[in-house]
């Protein structure tokens, strides 16, 4: 294999092994703020043991996040060497900062959170929650602003050596992809953490070990994953796909698995691209809905692949359809079970209807799977471009790094995370079991 | 400009090095300070709430670095591959060394993440050492303004240069003895009773060693490249500079035998700043000299657009206020000793 196919595998496996754990820290972040803010406002001790347990989850899951990330930003340079001599001055700008506005916050308080509650008080404590909150968020700004200057370049110049050089700060960090980027991403961050609290009360009531908190985290968990998948289809889904019909149309006919042009174009439900009949085989189908869905009118005219020039497609165009569908298609799942969830709560039916209990606790690995079939979606649909319409991926890799090398530390990659993936579980299982019985205990950790 | 981020992002690695050098300095001595599983987790303890913060130094100076000098980024990253990635590894496990530790209370458990500990942070600080080697020595660079260095070549340091050479090795032993001693001065500061003694006398004979490395490593630069003493010949001012190397290895001997912990770590801290300091003063202009001079990374040719320094410079100045006051609020309200007796 090439340097340049094992570069992007491995930096495809990489970031999107990270992602695992930012999404929930990400989701849970708000959670944990939400329930120390019910302890001081329902004055319930309970929320409070809430909250403990899942920053312990939250602390766990922290760690995996850091550790993984650093070779995220460390690969731009090994791997990437020739993107970033053209980019880093600009995109340089939102990773430095994310580094000195998100990750000095979060790390100055995350020890103070998980360790510091007896010394703090009450309401420093949720103090500590909030900033913790804020730092996991503002991380997200600015690793999506980077994102997005990839996606959708802007406020830059070509210089004389041919490098980008910024030439608006604000136009990067308020880019307009980002924003709403940063809107859709987050909100699926939320429902990953609001699915795995929801999830294991469904668990711990379901088991009969905890049933008192497992109520408390299924109330809280459905309400929040009602809420956040919602969010997810309309409106922040929907800006999203108007962003890339507006920017990216080539990506656009990809997604939907498009080859001609057409006026009211249906909207496929399922069905698989044939590249070389150039043709979807065994679509089901809704009629007029994508004109409608892109351009708000049923006879819109929307273009197909063939109509932009071949050295412009996405270079896969059947996982970037499979990713699409994967994303949307669990997206509209996500809203049907938490729709059902919350009546079932407000009817009074929730706790004990067993097979909804079931369909709620097995679903928590979904929202990973849908948060990384959409980021494989906005990525594949970016290429063959690694910054849009400025510089392709093929010629973005380390020139003097070669194919032996970087398949080393690729499996290398492999073992290391083998190695954390099984830790990862064990604790987490065990943190699980652990609150069978320390939940409702008030034990609080002061030292490691 | 240029030279203004040249310094602002020497700083942070300095900071790096100071903050980050006292956890791997801890690791490294781990096993001869903490005698049995209780004592280790004291030591752990004693760098626990943090390590994490310190390490961010390294994302957020690889990021100023980034967009600062986006040549030099690529080259020497893409260049350094395989050490840079195996950097990489080692901080996953040193993080789980310190973090997992406690996870679980179980005696197999806390000898395995104690060894990982110790292994990932004695090898962290050889590469660390290695890695100032090559930048003093310089690297194969091209017209291109790209290099390859593999792990080891035949341990020379001209022609076809290896990231290991008998220099550059000896820059990560020197590493190495700095950060236990640096390690041991911040494990005496906050710990109490055996563990306290035993940090002190280590920091009392890794001394004798440190200044043999040091003056052996001295020499070293002085053979590799005599050109570093340029600068010192141009702005005499910077004898300065290894006026305090030489007056900071006194002030850790002299406070160590005091007694006065406080003191001797901030000896250390000296100690290492000026040796880092040393080093920046005697490159600049150069961040990354190559073997073949004509091809070297300066601030000039490796630097950023002029815009996004002077903008970056606004935010960078008001976000290192914020850490700063981080940091203060961090150091004390985990001041103090760790007592055994806090343990579980």
């Amino acid at each position: 294999m090439e340097a340049n196919t094992l570069d992007r595998i491995q930096f495809a496996f990489t970031i999107t092994y990270h992602y695992l754990f930012p999404q929930l820290t990400m989701g849970l972040a708000p959670l944990i703020v939400i329930f120390k803010s019910l302890a001081i406002w329902k004055n319930d001790e309970r929320w409070n043991e809430a909250a403990r347990f899942w920053g312990k989850i939250f602390g766990i899951t922290f760690l995996f996040g850091v550790v993984t990330g650093i070779p995220m930003e460390f690969q731009f340079g090994t791997n990437w060497a020739a993107f970033s001599k053209y980019a880093g001055g600009v995109i340089g700008q939102t990773l430095a900062m994310e580094g000195v506005f998100a990750f000095f916050l979060e790390s100055a308080f995350i020890g103070l959170f998980l360790f510091g509650e007896k010394r703090l008080g009450r309401r420093l404590h949720w103090v500590t929650a909030f900033l913790l909150f804020v730092g996991t968020w503002t991380s997200g700004w600015f690793i999506i602003a980077t994102n997005a200057w990839m996606q959708h370049p802007v406020g830059y110049e070509i210089a004389a050596d041919g490098s980008a050089h910024l030439t608006s700060f604000r136009a990067l960090v308020f880019n307009e992809w980002a924003i709403y980027q940063y809107l859709h991403n987050m909100g699926g961050a939320f429902v990953t953490g609001a699915f795995a609290v929801a999830s294991l009360g469904a668990f711990y009531v379901l088991s009969k070990k905890q049933v008192e908190y497992g109520k408390l985290f299924l109330k809280a968990g459905v309400i929040a994953a009602c809420v956040g998948s919602i969010w997810m289809l309309f409106p922040s889904g929907d800006w999203k796909g108007q962003l890339v019909t507006k920017y990216q149309p080539v990506t656009l006919a990809a997604m939907e698995g498009l080859f001609d042009t057409t006026e009211g174009a249906p909207l496929v439900l399922i069905g698989q691209p044939d590249m070389e009949k150039q043709r979807l085989d065994n679509a089901i189908h809704i009629p007029k809905m994508l004109s409608f869905l892109s351009y708000q009118h049923w006879e819109a005219r929307v273009r197909g692949l063939n109509e932009f020039p071949k050295d412009q497609h996405p270079d896969n165009v059947p996982l970037l359809y499979y990713s699409y569908h994967i994303m949307v298609g669990l997206g509209t799942i996500f809203i049907a079970i938490m729709v059902a969830a919350v009546f079932w709560l407000w009817r009074g039916w929730l706790y004990s209807s067993n097979w909804l209990l079931w369909i709620v606790m097995l679903a928590f690995p979904l929202p990973f799977i849908a948060n990384t079939a959409g980021w494989l979606t906005a990525e594949l649909g970016r290429q063959p471009w690694l910054v849009y319409g400025l510089m392709r991926t093929e010629h973005g890799h380390s020139p003097l790094v070669s194919s032996g090398n970087v398949l080393f530390t690729l499996i290398g990659f492999f073992g290391m995370y083998t190695i954390l993936s099984l830790l990862y579980i064990f604790l987490i299982l065990r943190r699980i079991e652990h609150g069978e019985s320390e939940l409702g205990a008030a034990e609080i950790k002061e030292a490691y | 400009m240029e030279t203004v981020w040249f310094i602002l992002v020497a700083f942070m690695l300095v900071c790096y090095v100071v903050l980050d050098g006292f956890d791997i300095g801890s690791g490294i001595v781990h096993y001869l300070i903490g005698k049995n599983g209780s004592e280790r987790a004291t030591v752990i303890r004693a760098i626990g709430p943090i390590w994490d913060g310190n390490e961010v130094w390294l994302i957020a100076a690889g990021g100023t670095l980034y967009f600062a000098f986006p040549a030099l980024y690529s080259s020497a990253f893409s260049g350094f591959y395989l050490p840079l990635i195996m950097v990489l590894w080692l901080l996953i496990l040193r993080a789980a060394g310190i973090e997992l530790r406690h996870q679980l209370d179980n005696e197999m458990w806390h000898e395995f993440w104690d060894f990982v500990f110790c292994l990932a942070s004695s090898l962290l600080a050889i590469f660390y050492g290695a890695a100032l080697g090559n930048v003093i020595r310089g690297v194969p660079l091209d017209e291109t303004g790209y290099f390859f260095e593999p792990l080891f070549t035949h341990w020379g340091v001209t022609g076809d240069t290896g990231i290991l050479d008998w220099f550059t090795l000896l820059c990560g032993i020197v590493a190495f003895v700095a950060l236990a001693v640096h390690g041991a001065n911040w494990q005496a500061l906050k710990t109490e009773g055996e563990i306290n003694k035993r940090s002190r006398r280590i920091v009392s004979k890794g001394w004798y060693l440190l200044v043999v490395v040091t003056a052996l490593s001295l020499i070293a630069v002085l053979n590799v490249r005599p050109v570093i003493l340029d600068n010192y010949s141009a702005y005499p001012v910077g004898w300065l500079i290894p006026i305090a190397v030489f007056a900071s290895l006194i002030a850790i001997k002299y406070f160590n035998a005091k007694g006065i912990e406080k003191q001797a770590f901030l000896a250390s801290t000296a100690y290492l700043g000026s040796m880092l300091g040393g080093a920046v003063f005697g490159l600049y202009p150069n961040v990354l000299p190559a073997l073949d001079p004509n091809y070297s990374l300066t601030v000039h040719n490796a630097k950023a657009g002029n815009y996004g320094m002077s903008v970056g410079l606004i935010w960078w100045v008001f976000g290192m206020m914020i850490v700063i006051g981080y940091f203060f609020f961090l150091f004390r309200t985990f001041k103090g000793k760790v007592t055994a007796a806090s343990h579980e």
